[in-house]
């Protein structure tokens, strides 16, 4: 049975603005409402469509009027905040995070219309280690649990909407654990890693990423908001790549630093929101992480429409490389005919030094 | 005149051979800025585990082929038990204080296989948590030796190796060389009881001698937070030069496959069958190095 009136937090990120226009463009969705605490940009906006835009915060009970008011039947959490820099210090994104989950929800249980919960989460909760299986499937849990930042909030959240859901079995839940986003118009963790033209990376550690593209992301929220899955499913693209390998492909030099500098920088750029190097996300980007998809594919029903190296090439067309393909292709290309000359005029002078072979071998022949 | 007899040339006859069929230098020059290429625009493929074929083959494999067959003189026995396709666990013994005897099988298999098979190895989690090491390992192929990686690899059919004795196989002191160390948990046998895949013992005889490990410093070993500190006859006294490994004569024999698909996957829940299983397992390998010691007329021939 599709949604009559849907209510989508963390609407005024690109994400979620994309996600509210999408279900306010299907015309048998009755109403859509779109909660966050900024309002949308402009281009956001645009794309909102029908979308009733409430500016509140999750936190407030204020919330819970939203939602028995206009009897709202399905609600798309995500409005998850990955790094501290876009909400403001570590402190308030876990408050956000966390205690925004906690009232959503609470909200939720209060209000008899709702019957299915959509969560955006991460496969950040599976942590990443030295010590953790190549390929995480659902059922797997983290072997070192996270111990701070996002994979832990994001752990917290799951933790308390699975509770939710032992109190209200009568509300379907959908969770989805997404992978790195990554696409032309999404904002996410890789997208500002890959748009500096020196990216830092540890030293001696290589990543494996798996990326979904934003297109993906988008038809997989949507599926999930209108159709009739239930449980946990990981969200993927096929494939993967090395952390060093997508740099290169997007045209960036790496620039591997030893662990503890990491840090510094970290620490430095932080306040400025350029790139969140916090320990969690530098476990990340030592030993990377890569879900299994069999799920999604066989039980949610959707097959990603571009694989890792698909969604990384979409990404790439968008940044200026500062180290273009081409020129390192054409750099190759005139050595290899450079070099076909050098074998040419080597072969010639070896043929020229080597003494003629002898014209037909007399003694071959010799008479009976 | 005569009828002429034409004599057949040879080519030693007149000193001008048939241009013998290897790759000019500047074939080998142009592979490598094909190489270069991939390598800075990242055109190459991995896969989940971090296997990074191009690497392996361009890189890895052509500084090990020297040490296989020119310092090693590796002969393989048995090769035609190692199937052509699909999954397969191959299970050795461990030893040789530096897991070099991995990297040889690794190899033989790739280079004298007539499917040039290569060899997935299962590793320790201190590798991977070991900085470039970690990295490498996976870069070659390798992952971590846990169940759900073994049995991943064995499903996409890839040929997996696994060393069940560990650390207590690569650092026992040289007195105990060629005897067998206690074969973990059997997890491997269960990984192959669940996915069907057939076991295949492998002998190492060589790798023993390459650093006759004589002490083990414990103290320095817990404060680097290794499992064991080598200390051999050449090392650390002699430093870098302690590093070149004795030139043995290594052998690498595969023996019959034990199929195990007919005990069907929940076998894997049956802990006497695996312990019978490991123990059969345990036991050939053990034999067949017994018989490889017995060919061997020494230890550097």
């Amino acid at each position: 049975m599709p949604p009559a009136v849907v209510l989508v937090t963390g609407v005024s990120r690109w994400l979620g603005g994309a996600l509210a226009g999408e279900l306010a463009a299907d015309s048998s969705i009755e109403r859509v409402i779109g909660v966050d605490t900024v309002p949308p940009s402009p281009e956001v906006l645009r794309r909102l469509g029908r979308t009733e835009f409430v500016r509140a915060d999750i936190r407030n009970p204020l919330i819970g009027k939203v939602i028995t008011g206009a009897s709202v039947d399905t609600v798309v959490h995500m409005n998850i905040s990955a790094t501290p820099g876009g909400s403001g210090g570590r402190t308030s994104m876990k408050e956000l995070n966390v205690i925004g989950t906690m009232q959503l929800l609470a909200a939720c249980q209060a209000a008899p219309s709702v019957r299915r919960l959509v969560l955006k989460s991460t496969s950040a909760v599976y942590g990443a280690s030295s010590r953790d299986p190549a390929v995480f499937t659902e059922s797997m849990q983290a072997r070192r649990v996270p111990g701070g930042g996002f994979a832990k909030d994001s752990l917290d959240i799951e933790g308390y909407v699975r509770s939710f859901a032992r109190r209200r079995p009568d509300v379907d839940v959908a969770v989805l654990r997404f992978t790195n986003f990554i696409g032309p118009r999404i904002d996410s963790l890789l997208t500002t890693f890959f748009r500096m033209p020196l990216v830092p990376t540890a030293l001696g550690y290589d990543a494996r990423v798996q990326l979904l593209h934003e297109d993906d992301a988008l038809a997989v929220l949507t599926r999930a908001t209108t159709q009739d899955f239930t449980g946990t499913v990981n969200v993927g693209g096929d494939g993967t790549l090395l952390l060093s390998q997508a740099i290169r492909r997007v045209g960036r030099v790496p620039v591997p630093l030893p662990t503890p500098a990491m840090g510094s920088i970290g620490r430095l750029t932080r306040g400025g929101s350029l790139v969140d190097y916090s320990p969690e996300q530098m476990r990340f980007l030592n030993f990377g992480r890569v879900v299994d998809t069999t799920v999604l594919r066989e039980e949610f029903g959707y097959t990603p429409r571009y694989t890792t190296v698909a969604a990384l090439a979409d990404f790439a067309r968008t940044v200026q490389p500062v180290v273009p393909p081409a020129l390192v292709d054409g750099v190759a290309g005139r050595a290899l005919s450079l070099l076909d000359g050098l074998a040419r005029v080597s072969e010639s002078v070896a043929e020229r030094r080597r003494p003629a072979p002898p014209s037909i071998p007399l003694r071959a022949v010799r008479d009976a | 005149m005569p009828e002429a007899q034409v004599i057949p040339l040879r080519p030693e006859d007149d000193g001008i051979g048939a241009p013998a069929p290897v790759r000019s230098w500047d074939d080998h020059v142009a592979g490598g800025i094909e190489f270069l290429r991939r390598r800075l625009t990242g055109d190459y493929d991995t896969d989940e585990f971090g296997f990074d074929p191009d690497l392996t083959d361009h890189v890895v494999m052509p500084s090990l082929r020297p040490l296989f067959r020119s310092w090693f003189r590796v002969e393989t026995v048995g090769l035609q038990h190692v199937p052509d396709a699909g999954g397969a666990l191959v299970v050795a013994n461990h030893s040789g204080t530096i897991p070099v005897d991995a990297l040889m099988t690794t190899v033989a298999l790739r280079d004298e296989h007539p499917a040039a098979r290569r060899f997935r190895l299962l590793g320790a989690d201190l590798v991977f948590d070991v900085p470039v090491l970690g990295a490498l390992a996976r870069k070659m192929g390798a992952t971590l030796a846990c169940n759900e990686d073994a049995e991943r690899l064995l499903t996409e059919g890839e040929l997996v190796g696994v060393f069940p004795e560990g650390f207590k196989g690569v650092g026992k002191p040289f007195s105990e060389r060629y005897t067998l160390q206690r074969f973990g948990r059997g997890g491997f046998v269960s990984a192959a009881l669940r996915t069907g895949a057939p076991i295949i013992p492998c002998a190492i005889v060589g790798a023993e001698e390459i650093y006759p490990m004589i002490g083990n410093a414990k103290t320095l070993a817990r404060l680097l937070g290794l499992p064991y500190f080598p200390i051999t006859p050449t090392f650390p006294l002699l430093g870098p030069v302690g590093a070149v490994p004795l030139p043995s004569k290594w052998f690498i024999a595969f023996g019959e496959p034990i199929e195990t698909a007919s005990y069907g996957p929940g076998a894997a829940e049956d802990p006497m069958l695996v312990f019978n299983l490991t123990d059969q397992v345990r036991e050939t390998i053990q034999h067949s190095l017994y018989e490889l010691l017995l060919q061997r007329r020494s230890v550097f021939s």
